[in-house]
């Protein structure tokens, strides 16, 4: 048999095999089956999802989302809305115990809030974020979240199911979903951000979290709601950052001011003189032995986005400049005769500049822009995209 | 090269033959496929596609008696009249009737008319049922199917005993199914399906808020044992009542739920629940909130009775406890009628849904044959003329005159005592020990127990001869047991089929018939077999009947006379009598006494 077709056996003939064997290893994929362990893995998850009530009723504005327990003392991992702007904001745990909470940090980019349950409980169920694994396009999902307000005291949260359908930044739709962030979600085809479905959790079937479930975002092009969520690896860092309680700044980027700023001038730029409210950013001159003038920086260039992230006006770009600091390699591209060309430019290093380590943190908080994120990546989770890329060898 | 190897070696070892064979759907795959494909050809079978007179409206339902009895929502039924058009995926148009509705759980029986092998979906327990078990809906969403093939939403189940506020005191869903399976408008009172094909659900309602309403993964299925507990009702033909317990809860600060406030005229208060009473269990459900209790109340019709346990400074109490109806009767009809002409609130039935704006546009005509016909011309089709009476108070009264004469025929076949008469002499035993005699007429009874003599007159106001004390009247409901007799359905006073519900002391489901003389009430209730299970007089609306239950029937003198009669009021027994011998006098004297 072996000697009948093993040695014909071509590339396409070895996917079908594939497929098959997928079929008969994963039984998970087959809804009437393993019935008892994804009954099992959705009670799970239920339990460490929990309801929130804070400000809103009025309008149209629920005054209800979701949240995640994310360590056993009470963290809760939420999305950052209106819902939090009260002093009356109280969490319902699964058990119907509820509880008031202190918020412990936000993070604007994404969203985020971080609050603390005020419980003495020290063995609260919850989510691990440092396990999460990673989801790929195809997988079967669920998501977990109290949507409309259905579930109350101990009711058990909603579960809805589906699978995800991309994986793809928001940025992708940017103008059309008001949201700031813009890096990787899940696309999902569950109607999963239903109103006070912000918060939830998207789940694999074994229960184990894959992203956090967004507001509501509803397309200005088309109408067309988007059901989405935030996967762990884009926001684990943040969090990390938010619980040692380095977070609570407003600005768009998260973390702390830098404490030496850098300027154009240390990069060499000088941008034409920014007269008019969103005066394009031209240079108009490059200083002669500057990284710029290393970097082959021309006048008349115009910038077109640092670091990835579009740039409008001359003010856009020194501000972006100025929240990296000194010592940070920053990545410019600029418009020359129709074409991107893209730069790299370090100020000279005066020696003092801090640890690697600390450097990779920061940056892990500040990741705002989609593009530093998925190509530089930070380390331990790859992109999602990558992952994707590898799905058909790692199935069995 | 290696890995190809290696995977072919797997499937070798796996048994399958060969590299073509093994592109083949693994085995276990095309097994769930077929019994998928099984489950839904089963269910879409028993699924009905309803259109309303005009053609331009209508929902689903689902068929659950051979005989062609099938649920549907009340949204779904009232603007449609008595008469509907029903298609089945056999592709066939069936008459149907309006049989009963239940306007607060917004359910309809409707009857299917001309078969009695209707095909019927298999019932489950959907108590059974779980959050993430799968499910799939069939109804005809858009008014999609012009051969009547239902449409399949596959989904699952995202949460169970849930609750979804009325609109009003109508329309409530409580301890009901929550599903993400597409349920749009149309798909109002259809099957919700479980994986097997079995009903676990009628769908009913979806939360849409601001995204229109189409499906947006949130639809609601009412249970299909609240609908099965309220089938018995339905069959009744009236406009049934929901219940309420005659108290109110609030959950706490200490997270109890306690009893804040309570009419002295409910059953509960006679039961002894009292203000600030923590409730522990009601029907067997724990309570730990107060929508909780609102939840498990709303599954059961008025009159139903259910164990409830509650706490006081630490001691524990349990009753048995009749609930009272939300609504009084003109109240409830004056409701359903209001509703008819102008429904509350967007539900996911009648289709296809008017666009918001455009509503003044003349309503596309159904491409459906058949349809026109009923459109054109009001009068009733014949099949549902036959089977159709107005009455005020009810949906159909012709279903409750059937079941009234089912019911008594049946009773007076089986004991031949529709010649007894009133002059009855009986004699035995208490089961606590002595011996008691009666004598009873027409216009007096005479009863004598070990602990005295007990006299009634029943030319008297009766609502002053409720002898013995303690009994609640025993006589006097002796006294209306033998006016039925003696006079029928038609001469007894008013006569109605209230249907099924708990009685006695196991509360067993029977059916009962409800009399009215003397502005008092008489409750009779009947065992599937046609026996007379028990007899219950309220003397007045806000006190405790007298309760005769009646067992352990036997033929006495050519008529089956039940020789234990169990008499209760309020908390306790009364007396258990066992009869030894029981004369009745010449029927002809009887037929004489009468004609005087």
């Amino acid at each position: 048999m072996r000697q009948a077709s093993g040695g014909s056996m071509s590339a396409a003939t070895a996917a079908l095999v594939l497929i098959a064997l997928c079929a008969a290893a994963g039984p998970a994929a087959c809804p009437s089956a393993s019935a008892a362990s994804l009954h099992d893995a959705i009670r799970e998850a239920q339990r460490k999802v929990v309801k929130i009530y804070g400000a809103g009723g009025v309008r149209g504005l629920e005054a209800y989302q979701s949240g995640l327990l994310i360590s056993s003392e009470g963290h809760v991992l939420t999305v950052q809305s209106y819902v939090l702007d009260t002093e009356d904001l109280s969490v319902v745990l699964d058990d119907g115990r509820a509880g008031s909470v202190e918020l412990i940090g936000v993070d604007p980019v994404r969203e985020l809030a971080l609050l603390k349950l005020n419980v003495e409980d020290r063995s609260l169920p919850h989510f691990n974020l440092a396990a999460a694994p990673a989801a790929n396009v195809g997988d079967r999902v669920l998501a977990i979240s109290n949507l409309f307000g259905i579930a109350a005291g101990d009711e058990p949260v909603s579960v809805l199911q589906g699978v995800v359908s991309a994986i793809a930044p928001l940025e992708a739709r940017r103008g059309a979903f008001d949201a700031s962030f813009r890096g990787n979600v899940y696309i999902v085809d569950a109607a999963a951000n239903n109103p006070g479905a912000a918060g939830g959790a998207l789940v694999n079937w074994q229960g184990e979290l894959l992203g956090l479930l967004g507001k509501e975002l509803r397309s200005r092009a088309t109408g067309a709601w988007l059901h989405y969520a935030v996967p762990v690896d884009q926001f684990i860092g943040a969090v990390e950052t938010m619980r040692s309680g380095r977070s609570v700044d407003e600005r768009p980027i998260a973390g702390q001011a830098p404490a030496d700023p850098l300027a154009l001038a240390d990069l060499g730029v000088v941008l034409v003189p920014d007269l008019l409210p969103r005066t394009p950013p031209y240079i108009d001159s490059v200083l002669p032995n500057s990284p710029a003038a290393a970097a082959g920086l021309r006048p008349d260039d115009l910038v077109a986005f640092v670091d990835g992230a579009p740039m409008a006006s001359c003010a856009a770009v020194s501000a972006a400049v100025a929240r990296r600091e000194k010592f940070d390699a920053v990545r410019v591209s600029v418009l020359r005769e129709g074409r991107l060309v893209e730069t790299e430019l370090r100020a000279a290093a005066s020696g003092d500049s801090p640890s690697p380590a600390d450097e990779s943190s920061s940056d892990a908080a500040a990741a705002g822009d989609s593009a530093a994120a998925a190509s530089e990546s930070s380390p331990g989770a790859p992109p999602p995209g990558a992952a994707e890329e590898r799905s058909t060898e790692d199935d069995p | 090269m290696s890995r190809a190897l290696y995977l072919l070696a797997v499937a070798v070892s796996w048994g399958v033959a060969d590299v073509y064979g093994a592109a083949a759907p693994d085995p276990a795959v095309l097994a769930a496929q077929d019994a998928r494909t099984a489950a839904i050809a089963k269910a879409s079978a028993a699924t009905v596609s309803i259109f309303d007179a005009t053609g331009a409206g209508g929902g689903s339902g689902v068929l659950i008696s051979p005989d062609g009895f099938a649920l549907t929502n009340f949204h779904v039924t009232a603007p449609c009249g008595p008469a509907m058009k029903c298609g089945l995926n056999d592709g066939k148009l069936y008459d149907a009737v309006i049989v009963g509705i239940d306007p607060v759980g917004d359910l309809a029986l409707i009857q299917l008319l001309g078969r009695d092998d209707f095909p019927v979906a298999e019932i489950a327990d959907s108590d059974k049922v779980r959050a993430g078990d799968w499910a799939f809906a069939a109804g005809n969403p858009f008014l999609l199917a012009d051969d009547f093939s239902p449409t399949i939403t596959f989904g699952m189940i995202s949460g169970v005993h849930r609750y979804q506020e009325p609109a009003g005191t109508l329309l409530e869903y409580t301890d009901c199914l929550q599903t993400d399976a597409a349920i749009n408008p149309g798909n109002s009172g259809g099957p919700l399906f479980d994986a097997q094909g079995r009903l676990i659900g009628v769908n009913g309602r979806a939360s849409f808020e601001k995204r229109g309403r189409v499906n947006v993964g949130v639809g609601y299925a009412i249970s299909i044992n609240q609908a099965m507990r309220f089938l018995g009702h339905l069959k009744s033909g009236r406009i049934v009542d929901h219940a309420t317990l005659g108290a109110t809860v609030a959950t706490r600060d200490d997270g109890r739920v306690a009893v804040d406030d309570i009419l002295e005229t409910s059953d509960a208060f006679r039961r002894g629940l009292q203000y600030g009473d923590v409730l522990v269990r009601f029907a067997d459900r724990d309570i730990t909130t107060a929508n909780a209790f609102k939840n498990v109340l709303g599954v059961y019709p008025s009159g139903w009775r259910v164990p409830v346990v509650w706490r006081r400074d630490g001691e524990t109490f349990t009753a048995d406890v009749r609930l009272m109806g939300v609504h009084d009767e003109a109240e409830l009809a004056a409701l359903v009628q209001q509703e008819e002409s102008n429904p509350s609130e967007p539900q996911p039935g009648d289709a296809p849904p008017p666009d918001d704006e455009q509503d003044e546009r003349p309503r596309p005509k159904l491409p459906i044959p058949g349809l026109d016909g009923l459109a054109k011309n009001r009068t009733l089709p014949k099949a549902v003329a036959e089977r159709y009476i107005a009455r005020p108070g009810y949906a159909n009264y012709w279903y409750n005159d059937q079941a009234q004469q089912r019911l008594w025929g049946r009773y007076l076949e089986r004991t031949s005592l529709d010649e007894a008469g009133y002059d009855w002499q009986l004699q035995g035993a208490l089961e606590t020990g002595g011996s008691f005699t009666l004598a009873i007429s027409e216009t007096q009874a005479d009863l004598a127990l070990p602990t005295g003599r007990f006299l009634a007159s029943f030319a008297e106001d009766l609502s002053q001869q409720l002898s013995p004390p303690r009994s609640g009247g025993l006589l006097v409901a002796l006294h209306a047991w033998q006016r039925l007799l003696d006079r029928g359905l038609r001469r007894y006073g008013e006569v109605y089929y209230l249907g099924r519900l708990p009685h006695g002391p196991d509360n067993r489901v029977e059916d009962c018939l409800v009399g009215y003389f003397e502005g008092m009430e008489t409750r009779y209730f009947f065992a599937d077999d046609g026996d007379l299970t028990g007899v219950e007089l309220f003397a007045a609306d806000d006190a405790d009947p007298c309760e005769i239950t009646f067992s352990d029937f036997a033929e006495h003198a050519g008529r089956r006379l039940p020789r234990r009669w169990l008499v209760r009021h309020g908390d306790g027994v009364f007396a258990e009598l066992v009869i030894a011998d029981w004369t009745i006098a010449d029927p002809a004297a009887g037929a004489k006494a009468e004609e005087k």
